[in-house]
Parts: structure tokens; sequence; C-alpha cells
């Protein structure tokens, strides 16, 4: 097939958040993700656990503890002292209210989801009425001194557990008195320490089970105030708990990374005597695992080594397989780098500043693998730091690399970049359109003219970008149909024709350019859209999904091609099917029509539509295989996806020309090193 | 454990289309590739699938008003394919033929019953008067005349194997309740002829069979829903006519209270047999089902319910059965791994040694049995042994004789005949496959015989007592007296195949045979039998029967210790040879008996007393066998001996600890043990150092490693990748 030189960039300096907590929605089967830099997302488990919404961060708003209410309703508290709601559809915080306790530690809505107890730094514990559109203050319950840390509502809704230091209490929600108080470091009386109630839970049975920093896990009787069991399972503490909806089993995470299961089990078979025993343990994590979930099959835990873990139980499983499978997320289901093809500029989007790149360079060639010498080295030639507490929503370089954009929550911001010999200056392009914020996806069009901006309620704007350095508003597409999603995903077509957009509801939409109307949209199928790009010869689009299906839509014929339905009905690899991490951009390569290139976290794929695609029996990545054969014995083995794994955790990949790629690698080494340390453990033989 | 897998319809069967129109399948023949199958059925057309894909891949009729009569096969040689219809004419074709008529045809002068098609041997046309021939001889005259051999018998069943080289066909047929089995081999142009043991009622309605090691087991499912077991040995050189065979029972096909009536059966392995029929519970609709049984432990494997009714009919190739269900060809892979009772319990024996299996097999042992002693007519050793059970095998065959008695009745009958006949009937007691609990008669027997050695201190069968311990299955509980008669008669290479062969040998027992072993004069061993085979890779025999205990030798092995120690030299040079380990301080039979011992299993716990007993001589010379058993094993990078059962680095260096433990204030203080124990202080001290010089080289190449991995940690880099 060929060789390519590839310009293998580490320089991306990437740190994910830590995960600061987490909210499963069992109904929905999404998961709610708080970051330590207040960045929210929500992750679909139904779509193949693919990570669907993402609300970008704020300076002054952490999220310290997540809450769903009613089914769809996303809450977050934190330590700025405001409650949010979030608006999922718009991807912003749709309204906040003043929590008036300082910080706020904790939130827990009730199980009728009527009402909201927020946990706040003046050691109070206050509730909130959920109404529509918002909530409203409702009572302050018995204040006491020391910081509400953790909160829990009684399943029946009358009283509320609330977690301190060195204590916890039992408040009665209808008269707001404290009902129990009871010392958690009264066993330890050597140590002067103070002993933190990290988290809590308040089971229907009337035990109350805490975790704390001295690394137990506990169990109380909450109206005798006694203590019923307790387990160390940990030398450290014990930072985050959840229950089941059952009540039938714990999930607790520590600060050395592990994580623990407990299970309610018979003392002997058959018996009815149940006791919690520490089940499983699990070292997923390096760092503080400070947030847990537990959902019917899985126990999910975050850490602030940025990494979700969802380890299914195997016994909760029908049967051992893919299903079953542990998966781990580290890096986002996005694209965080864009790549100016012509200039041979790359642009990483930090959460606050942008870094465009020039790619280094050579006058050699060589054989498969070889490491060929620079006569150049890559130049930062710009760092762009955005003003105020917003995080950077997307960013886009333009192919010509003369353009830069990039949107927060509420500030839209495009640059014009000239470049003089080794100089680079930066002009910011004044009176920019008002647009409707926030910008979820900024594409320009391949001969820069244009910049498509992805608005919400399905709408996408165009901008005309001028000479010397100015633009005006064109034109806005919207759906024929009213749509409440924002677009999350663009492309556009080489020969500047057709517009494709992707909402949150994963419709898609193709609008024709020329003409500036709705073209078609794309047959409705029932998985998230990971990636999507237009074909620049054939107009074809080529779509994936989060169930990791590929389909190719005809946009002139209004159809998907003859290959689609060949790959629909042949069906795609079984180990194709069974990665577990999206494609997450597309490209092509206009020399070779029939080529598809696909990229997710741990593989590149060169997709030829030319040859057979592989049956099960087959091997997938058969390169390795491949490249011991002989040339003719080569040909019988060939199949269409040519598949690369060298380059890991790959965050983008692009073709910069006919067979030169640029793959931009983090290595998970790298960012771990910038993380806090852990807390040291003694290995054994160090 | 066997178990079955997924299933997946091969083709449709009904009138719609699909193969067989409606009138199911004849027979489903293995294809010429690999996953081919061809199926013919009960009409006009023969179908090729390729069954991982469900496809078929060609497709031949016979003219209207024309059936196929027998199952079109696959000649595997030439690849093409055969098929008769009209019970007469003959039709081969190849892949690339589309009609039918237009291919070779032959019509031959009698009705054919069947052909087998053998990978290796070539198609076998059965006709149905009994009469054989390969397709080449048919080919070369097709009108030749077939002989009528049956008269008026008819043939129930055939099939074929091939017994090495040449091909074998078995059938069976049956006259008026009687059942005759033909075993006709086509090389050797022999027919035998047996009749099945018949007892009145229950009566065999299907058979199948498979040939290992020249015996072919016939399997048959009887009326009264049992499956029997027939062992027809293939080297039989007596004309004798219409010899009679003996059945045993090998499994009864119940499961808490139902009863499968089985319509169709296959054998899996030799553990294993798949059967289809229905099963029906007393008062309960009966419902049609596969399963697979373990023969071995009478148990029920894994069933499948079919709901959909099936055509009786079940055949299994390449790990798949296929069986009509309902209106389709249904395909199921399954697995069957060897069950044991120890696999079962997580005590599955060390790989090195499957040979011995360490767990009664209450049933199997049959043929094994069967087998051993057809196989030891190559023994030098056991050569008068295994005629001797030949013609028993044979008495037993012909004889027929319902053995009503049991063997504890046998046994006592036979206490006081003579020694000879004594003998003889042992021989026949255990020469006979059917008995229940045979693995428990086999420890009678052997009880008996030793209990008449006890009361009789002249008699001693030695060669019997080997024969039966290298051929059964035993274990030290099931005839403890064993070990200690041969023990006081110092039948050393007894001793030597219990130790290898027993499990469960207390460690006293272990110690007293090292104890003798070590006793035991050189020159007295010289003229004995010993198993050489776990010393012979190592040792050097020549030198060792040259008496060396005088001459001094150059230290030759060990290059780090010469290295190291400059200043030993001189004395190590002028030491004797039997103290540095370079020369094996035993003869090669005492060495294989220690080896025997080494490689039995014990707990230091309970051995160690029993140690300290042992004389201070014998002890320092173990712990030379030992020392040159470690020097030796040193030699080699990968520390492990050749040979078959040689001793394990590791149980060396347990055995030599332990001696040390146990005689360490007289090794201390024993002269002659000195030397040597300083020798091996300094062989041990070289290996310490060496090892941790690796260490060192270690630790080099893991920082060389790491600087590899420095460069591939570059932030920027233009690499070339292929992609093909």
């Amino acid at each position: 097939m060929g060789e390519f030189e590839v310009h293998r960039v580490r320089f991306f300096g990437l740190v994910p958040a830590g995960v600061r907590c987490l909210a499963y929605q069992p109904r929905g089967g999404r998961l709610a993700l708080g970051r330590t830099d207040g960045a929210v997302e929500v992750y679909n488990f139904a779509a193949n656990y693919f990570q669907e919404k993402v609300i970008p961060g704020h300076e002054a708003r952490s999220v310290e503890a997540l809450c769903w209410v009613t089914g769809d309703r996303l809450f977050g508290a934190g330590l700025g002292g405001e409650i949010a709601e979030y608006d999922l559809s718009r991807l912003c915080v749709a309204c906040s209210v003043d929590g008036g306790g300082g910080p706020i530690w904790s939130m827990a809505a009730n199980s009728s989801g009527t009402q909201l107890a927020i946990g706040c730094e003046d050691g109070s514990v206050k509730l909130f009425q959920v109404v529509p559109g918002g909530i409203q203050f409702e009572r302050n319950l018995d204040r006491r001194k020391g910081r509400i840390l953790c909160l829990s509502w009684h399943p029946s809704d009358t009283h509320i557990a609330a977690g301190s230091i060195d204590i916890f209490r039992v408040l009665d929600v209808s008269s707001g008195q404290t009902v129990q108080r009871v010392m958690v470091n009264y066993h330890v009386h050597k140590v002067k320490r103070e002993c933190i109630v990290w988290s809590i839970a308040f089971l229907s049975s009337g035990t109350i089970v805490t975790s704390d920093s001295f690394g137990r896990v506990q169990f109380w009787d909450w109206e005798r105030g006694t203590l019923l069991e307790s387990h160390t399972v940990s030398t450290s503490s014990v930072l985050s708990l959840a229950v089941s909806e059952k009540e039938d089993s714990i999930v607790v995470g520590t600060s050395t990374g592990a994580t623990y299961q407990f299970q309610l089990l018979p003392v002997k078979m058959g018996s009815l005597e149940k006791r919690w025993v520490r089940t499983k343990p699990f070292q997923h994590h390096t760092h503080d695992v400070r947030a847990v979930a537990h959902s019917s099959t899985a126990l999910i835990s975050g850490g602030l080594d940025a990494q979700l873990v969802i380890r299914p139980l195997m016994e909760k499983m029908q049967k051992k397989g893919y299903e079953a499978a542990l998966r781990k997320f580290t890096f986002p289901h996005r694209r965080l780098v864009s790549c100016a093809r012509k200039a041979r500029l790359l642009l990483f989007q930090f959460s606050q500043h942008l870094e465009l790149w020039r790619l280094g360079s050579t006058n050699e060639t060589g054989k498969d693998g070889e490491v060929l010498p620079l006569c150049r080295m890559p130049e930062h030639l710009l760092q762009l730091k955005s003003k105020g507490p917003e995080h950077i929503y997307c960013s886009c370089v333009s192919p010509c690399g003369s353009w830069v954009a990039y949107s927060t929550a509420s500030r839209f911001h495009l640059y014009r970049v000239q470049y003089e010999n080794d100089s680079v200056s930066v002009k910011k392009v004044p009176k920019v359109p008002k647009l409707l914020l926030p910008a979820y996806q900024l594409q320009f069009s391949t001969d820069s003219d244009n910049l498509f901006v992805a608005s919400a309620r399905g709408s996408v704007h165009i901008l005309q970008l001028l000479e010397p350095g100015s633009c005006k508003h064109l034109h806005t597409y919207r759906p024929p149909s009213e749509c409440p999603e924002a677009v999350y995903l663009l492309a556009v077509s080489s020969d500047g024709h057709w517009l494709a957009a992707v909402s949150g509801d994963w419709a898609i939409h193709i609008y024709n350019l020329k003409c500036f109307k709705h073209h078609c949209t794309v047959p409705t199928y029932d998985c998230a859209v990971t990636a999507l790009a237009i074909h620049p010869i054939t107009n074809n689009l080529v779509i994936a999904y989060s169930d990791q299906q590929l389909f190719e839509f005809s946009i002139p014929e209004k159809q998907y091609t003859a290959w689609s339905r060949t790959v629909q009905n042949q069906g795609l690899h079984k180990v194709w099917l069974e990665r577990d991490s999206p494609i997450t951009h597309i490209t092509f390569n206009p020399k070779n029509p029939s080529h598809i290139l696909l990229h997710d976290t741990y593989m590149f794929c060169v997709l030829d539509k030319s040859l057979p695609l592989p049956d099960n029996s087959a091997l997938l990545m058969n390169q390795s295989t491949l490249k011991q054969l002989p040339e003719t014995a080569r040909q019988r083995q060939l199949h269409a996806f040519k598949i690369c794994k060298k380059f890991q955790p790959l965050l983008f990949a692009d073709l910069l020309d006919e067979n030169c790629l640029v793959m931009v690698e983090r290595p998970i080494m790298d960012f771990k090193t910038q993380l806090p340390l852990p807390i040291q453990q003694k290995k054994f033989g160090t | 454990m066997a178990a079955l897998c997924e299933s997946f319809t091969l083709c449709g069967l009904g009138p719609s289309g699909g193969v067989g129109l409606g009138g199911g399948l004849l027979a489903l023949e293995p294809g010429p590739d690999p996953d081919h199958v061809l199926l013919t059925d009960r009409g006009r057309t023969a179908t090729l699938f390729k069954v991982s894909d469900q496809k078929p891949l060609g497709c031949w009729s016979v003219k209207h008003g024309q059936i196929i009569t027998c199952p079109v096969v696959c000649n595997f040689e030439t690849h093409e394919y055969i098929a008769v219809h009209d019970d007469k004419v003959l039709r081969i074709w190849k892949n690339t033929d589309i009609n039918l008529d237009k291919v070779f045809k032959a019509t031959l002068s009698a009705d054919v019953y069947r052909i087998h098609s053998l990978p290796h041997g070539g198609p076998i046309v059965l006709f149905k008067g009994g009469g054989v021939r390969t397709l080449d001889v048919l080919l070369e005259a097709p009108q030749q005349e077939i002989e009528n051999i049956i008269s008026d018998e008819v043939i129930k069943w055939s099939e074929a194997f091939m017994d090495g080289q040449q091909p074998v066909l078995i059938f069976t047929t049956e006259k008026g309740g009687d059942f005759f089995v033909y075993v006709q081999k086509l090389k050797m142009n022999s027919l035998h002829k047996y009749k099945l043991e018949q007892r009145e009622i229950p009566k065999p309605l299907i058979f199948t069979a498979y040939i290992k090691n020249q015996i072919i087991t016939l399997l048959c499912l009887y009326s009264n829903d049992s499956v029997y077991k027939v062992l027809i040995p293939l080297q039989q050189n007596s004309e004798e006519e219409e010899q009679i065979l003996c059945k045993s029972q090998l499994l009864k096909l119940s499961v808490s209270g139902s009863v499968l009536k089985g319509t169709s059966f296959v054998v899996l392995d030799k553990n294993h047999i798949a059967i289809l029929g229905s099963l029906a519970a007393p008062g309960e609709e009966s419902k049609e089902c596969l399963t697979i049984w373990n023969t071995k432990f009478q148990t029920l494997q894994t069933s499948k319910e079919l709901p959909l009714a099936t055509s009786g009919q079940l055949w299994c190739y390449e790990e798949k059965f296929f069986f009509t269900h309902g209106k389709v060809l249904t395909v199921i892979m399954y697995k069957c791994e060897t069950s044991s009772l120890a696999a079962a319990v997580g005590k599955h024996k060390d790989s090195q040694t499957p040979d011995v299996s360490s767990f009664v097999n209450w049933n199997t042992l049959a043929d094994e049995e069967l087998v051993v002693s057809f196989q030891s007519q190559q023994s030098v050793v056991l050569k008068s042994e295994s005629k001797m059970t030949l013609r028993s095998k044979r008495n037993s065959i012909a004889k027929v004789q319902p053995d009503t008695l049991s063997v504890g009745q046998i046994l006592l009958n036979l206490k006081d005949t003579s020694t000879t006949v004594f003998e003889d009937e042992l021989r026949q007691l255990i020469s006979k496959a059917r008995m229940p609990d045979f693995q428990a008669s086999i420890g009678c027997v052997i009880t008996a015989l030793i209990n008449r050695c006890k009361t009789n201190p002249k008699y001693y069968p030695r060669n019997f007592l080997l024969h039966i311990v290298q051929t059964q299955d035993l274990s030290y509980s099931l005839c403890p007296d064993l070990m200690a008669v041969a023990l006081e008669k110092k039948d050393v290479h007894l001793l030597q195949i219990c130790l290898q062969r027993f499990p469960d040998i207390p460690e006293e027992i272990t110690y007293a045979c090292l104890k003798v072993f070590l006793s035991i004069s050189e020159a007295y061993l010289q003229r004995i039998d010993v198993n050489l085979e776990s010393v012979i890779c190592y040792i050097d025999i020549e030198f060792n029967n040259k008496e060396v205990k005088t001459e001094i030798v150059e230290n030759g092995f060990n290059a780090e210790l010469e290295q190291e120690t400059i200043w030993n030299t001189e004395i190590t040079k002028d030491t004797h040879l039997t103290a540095d380990g370079s020369f094996c301080p035993v003869g090669p039979q005492k060495a294989a008996l220690l080896n025997a011992v080494l490689h039995s299993g014990y707990s230091e716990v309970f051995l160690l007393p029993h140690l300290k007993n042992l004389p201070a001589q014998q002890a320092v010379l173990f712990l030379r066998y030992l020392y040159y058993l470690y020097v030796k094993s040193s030699e080699k990078i990968n520390t492990a001996l050749p040979g078959i059962r040689s001793p394990t680095i590791s149980q060396i260096m347990d055995w030599m600890c332990l001696l040390l433990d146990a005689h360490f204030t007289v090794m201390v203080m024993l002269p002659e043990a000195k030397e040597l124990l300083s020798n091996l202080h300094k062989f041990v001290r070289a290996q310490v150092r060496f090892y941790s010089e690796l260490n060192k080289i270690e630790g080099s190449l893991r920082e060389l490693q790491r600087l590899n991995h420095q460069k591939d940690s570059q932030t920027y880099s233009i690499e070339v990748l292929e992609l093909i």
C-alpha cells in the first residue's frame, strides 16, 4: 500500500483534570462526571460509554457534587457557594443560585426529587425546593460547628445523615433538629488526629455507612448511635463511597488508588443473617479515588489521575465477553487538536489557552520503522491565552494557517496570524458578529474563506473571512424541524458545496452551501456519532458511530452507498466492533480515493474500500504478519483494514499530504509525572 | 468436560427448496477438504457444503426415475465423487462436472450396500452379499462376479478403518435374531466371522466402532438402553470358525429415572460418546435430545433438547454434530476435553509423567490392558508372559463361560490349587474385560498372590507381579503388602517400577527402598535387570565399570571454580575422584534405582525421622551421588538432566538439604565426609558467585533497555511507517 512519513508529535502537554465527583442516573444509563477544573461531562452507557456531552469548566466554579433530579435534570454545587443547574442541550449553566452558607462541600437530592440538601462550610444543612426552571431556598436545618463534607438522605426522605469532622449527625427533615450525633473518632484514643468523615450513606434499614480519613468503613445503627461493624480497608483515607440500588453492595475508593467492594452476604449458606464482607479489591488508579458510583452491573470509579474506570461485576453479567470487559477512559472522546494541512501547523487546545506549533521537516527517506534525521525542529509559534475565567469550548486553525478561532461560553475570538520570515504576528479580528454563543465546534472551509460555527438549537452559522482581517456573518443554517440540541460535530466538503452537522439528538443534517438550504437528513441510526467527514472527490459522507459501526452516505444521491450496504450485510470484524474507544477523526487521501483514514485513542487505521472486508476468522490486526510474508503471499491475506497500533494514546492523526501523516500522542507517563504525587506507599523491596 | 457449543443451520430440508426435497437425508459424508461435507438425500441429489460458510458449493442429481441408493462419498486421493444409483450403477465425477448423465458410468453385477472412502486407503465397496472390493479392483472389471458370503444374513451396519497401511472393513449382519460380525482385511484378503454373544431379549440396535492399537472396539446400543462394548483384536492368526464375541456393559442410558432411547450414536473420543435419542421419564412425554456421555465416569455430561423432531440420524465430523432438526440440518459444535477426577478437583499430576495415571480408571482399563498385552509381544522381557496372555485371551473368547462367580469366590476356590493352575487362573481373571469393579479385583488378585508368597516363602512370581504392576494402574493403597514383600525379596526392579508408578507410597517405604538400594552391592545389581532410562543419557557407563577409586585425576569440570580459587586447585588436584562430583560414585543400575527414589513424592516432615536412621556410610554415598547429579545438572544452562524420568534440579536440591539436615552431626564428625562437604561447599559458593554476577549483568542489561526507551521518549520525531 505504501510508506508514510509520520510526524510523531509528543509535545502536546495536555493534562486531563482529575475526576472530582460522579453521579450515575440508573434510569437513563447516564453518568455525570465532574472534574477538578469544573468541567462536567456526561457519559451515555447505552451508546457504548460515549462521552456525549462536555460542559467546559470555569475558574470560579468548582464542582464538588453532582446530582440527577427527576431523571434528567443535573445539578452541581461547589466551593464557589452556588448551586447550578446545567442545560444539557445547550451545554452550559442554565441558572445558578447562591447557597448562602459559604463553600458547598456536598449535595444530595431526596428520592422523590423534590428537594436538594446542601452541606456548607459554615456547618449548615440547607434545603432547596426543586421547581420547574430552577430551585428555591426552603429552609435551614439545625446548624452546628464544622463543615458538612457529605450528605445522604434516608430513602424515605425523613432523615438526612451529614458527615463532618470527627462526627456525623442525623437530622430530622420535618423538624429540622439534630436527632443523633455520633463521634467517629471515639474508638481511637491515642491518636490526636482529627477524623474526617469523607463520605456517608444512609441505608433504608437505618444503617449508616461512613468512610473516614482513618481508612475505615463503618456501619452504624443511627437510632442507638452504636457501631455495628468496622472494616479498616486502608492505612490512608477512604474518600468515597457508593451503594447499589438494592443496597447489597458498596464500593469505596481510597487515597491509595485502590477501590474495594463490600457485599452483604449471608453468614452461612442459606442463613438469613447477613453481614457486610469486603469482597473484591481493585487497583485501577494511581492517585486518590475521589469519586465512586455503583450501577446495577458495574463499579465506577474516578480518580485524580483523570481516569474513569468502569468495572463490570462478573456475577451480574449474563455471559463473559465484551460486555464484561473493563473500561478505562483517560482522554476526551473529542478532538482537541486541529491541523493546518497546507501550512503544517498544529493547534492544541488547553482548558484556558491555545498553542500553535509548526512541524519540523526532514530531507531524508528511509525504510519502515526508521527514525529520520531532522533538518528543522518543530517550532512553538504562539500561545494564545484566553482572558477571563471561562474555559475554551472549541478551537480551530484554518488550512492555510492564517486564521485561528476559538470560543468560550460567552465569547468568540477570531485571530489573523501572519508569518513573516521567522516572526509571527497575531491580530485580533475586531467586531466579530454577535452570534448565539457558545460555539460547540468550529470548522474552516478548505479554501480558508469561510468559518462554520456550530451553535445551539441545531443551528450553524457561516462567517465569511475577509482580508486583511475582518469577517462578516453570511448565513445561519437551521434544521427544518425545531431541535433543542446543540450541534457538536461539523464536516465540510472540500469543494465547498456541502456541510454536514450533527446535533446532540444524533440527527445528521446536510446543507447545500451553494444555495443556502437544507439538503437532506441522514437516516436516523440510534447511536451517537463520534466522527464524520466528507470525501473530497465523491462527496460521500463517512460516519463513525459510538458502537463502532461505519456508514458511508452519498450526499448527491441522498442514500447509503453500495459499499456501506456491503459493510452492513457482511458485518464488521468482531475485533473492530469490540474496541472500546470511539473513532474521533476521519480524513481522506485525495490521491487514493478508496482510502479512508480514521483513528481512535489506541489505533490508526487506513480503510481501503477496494479490498475485501475481513471475516471474523481472519486476523484483523494483520500488519505485522503481512510484513513477514513474501510479496506474492501477501495478496491473499490483504483485507480492507490496515491498522497500526504503534502510536498510543493517540489524540489526533491527520494526513498532511499524499504520504505524510501527523500523529499526536500523549504518553500516559508524561502527564502522570505532572500530577501531584500520590500517597507514598512502601513497596516491597524499595 | 464435554460441552455443546453454539449451533447454526447448515441448510433447509423442506420440500420448498433446500436440500432433500422433503425426503430426508440418506447420509452425510466428509467432503474433499476440511470443513466440507457431502449430503446425500433419499432421492436423487447429492450436495457439497462448506460448513463454516453455510453455503452449498455444488449439487448433483441423477435423472428422474433413478434413485441414489448409497451415500455419495469422496475419493480423497483423486477428489472425485462416487455415487451408486439403482443399487448397481456406479457413477464417478469431479467437481467440474455438472450433468451426472455424462460422467463415468459402470454397471456392476451385484447390489452395492455401501461405499466407504478412507483418507489414505481409497474407496472400498461393500456389496449386499458381503463381498468387498476396493474401487480400483472393481473398475478393472466392473462386471466381475461378486461372491455371496453371508447367504441370507442381512447387513445392518458397516464401517471401514485404516489399520496402519491396510484398510479394514467391519460389518454386522443379522439372521433370525442372531448377530454376526465380519472383519475383512483387504490387503491380506482375510475374512473373520464372529458371532455376537446373545442372551435372549436385548438385541443390538445400532453399532459404531473405532480402532485403536490394532483392536476394534465395537460399541452396540442394545434394546435395553445400554451401550455394550465388544473388543475384536485384529491380530488373529487362527482360522477358527465363528468365534463368539463377549460383550461388556459400558454405559446404561438412564438419568435419574428417565431413560434415553437412542436412535443414533457416535464415538467422540476415548471417554465420550454422543447419543441422539428421546429421553423418556415415566409418566412424561418423551423429548428428543442430543446427549454426550462420559463412559469413564458413566455420567451424562451435557444434553440439548431438540423440541422439533429429528430424523434420528446423527453424524459427527471435525468436532461438529450434524443432525436434522425440524426442517433444517443443524450443526452443533462441541468441545470434548479429557476429563478426570483429578482434573475435576484440580490435582492433575505433573505432565512430565502423563503415562502413569495416578487414579483408578474404573472402566477404561479393559481395552488398555488388552492393548498392553498385545504390544508386549515385542518386549523381550515379557515375551513368554504375553504369549500366555494371548492364549488365555483366545480361550476366553472361545469359551463364553458365564462368569457368575465373583472374584472373591474364584480366589477362594483357587486357594489350594497348584502354583501353575493358580497363576493361569489369575491371568485369565485379570485379562477379562467385563468385570464391573475391575480395579478392585486386581487388588484382590495381587493380595491373593502376596498371601501365597507369605505362606510359601519359596514362591515368588517375580515376572507375573512385574507384569501386573507395569500394565495396570495400581496404587500403594490397593496392594499395601506388595512392596513389603518385594523389599523382603530384594526385588529391586519391581520396587523401581512401584516407585515410578505408585502415587501414594508412605515415606517409611520410600526410605526402606532407599536403604535397600544403597546397601545392595554393585556386583549383584549388574546381574539384575533394572530400567536404566533415567540414567542412560548422562551417566558415563564405560568409565564406571573400571575400578577408578584410587586413580588420581585432574579436576575436570567447573571452570569458575578453577578460575576463582586458584589456591584451591592444588588441593583439589590430588583429591579423590569420588569426592569432586565429576564421576558417578555408583553404578548405573544403582543410579537408576536411586533416581526412582528421588522421583517419588514425599513429605519432609514424615521422611526426615526415617532418614535419620540411614547408616552414615550410606548417607555419605547418597550425598556423593546427589552431589554428582548436582554438578551434572549444572553443566547445562537449563540445569536439567537429559533422559526420561531423570531427577530435576529441585528434587536433587531438596533431597540434598534433607539429607544434610538429617545427618548434620554425623557429616561433621565423619572424616570421609569432610572432603565431600568441602567440595560441595566450594561448588555451591562458586554457583552463588556466578549467579550474583548474572544479577549484575541483568542490571546492566536493564539499564541498556531503559536507555533504549529514553530514545523513544523524544517529544518529536519523523518516522517511516509502512502499511501493507
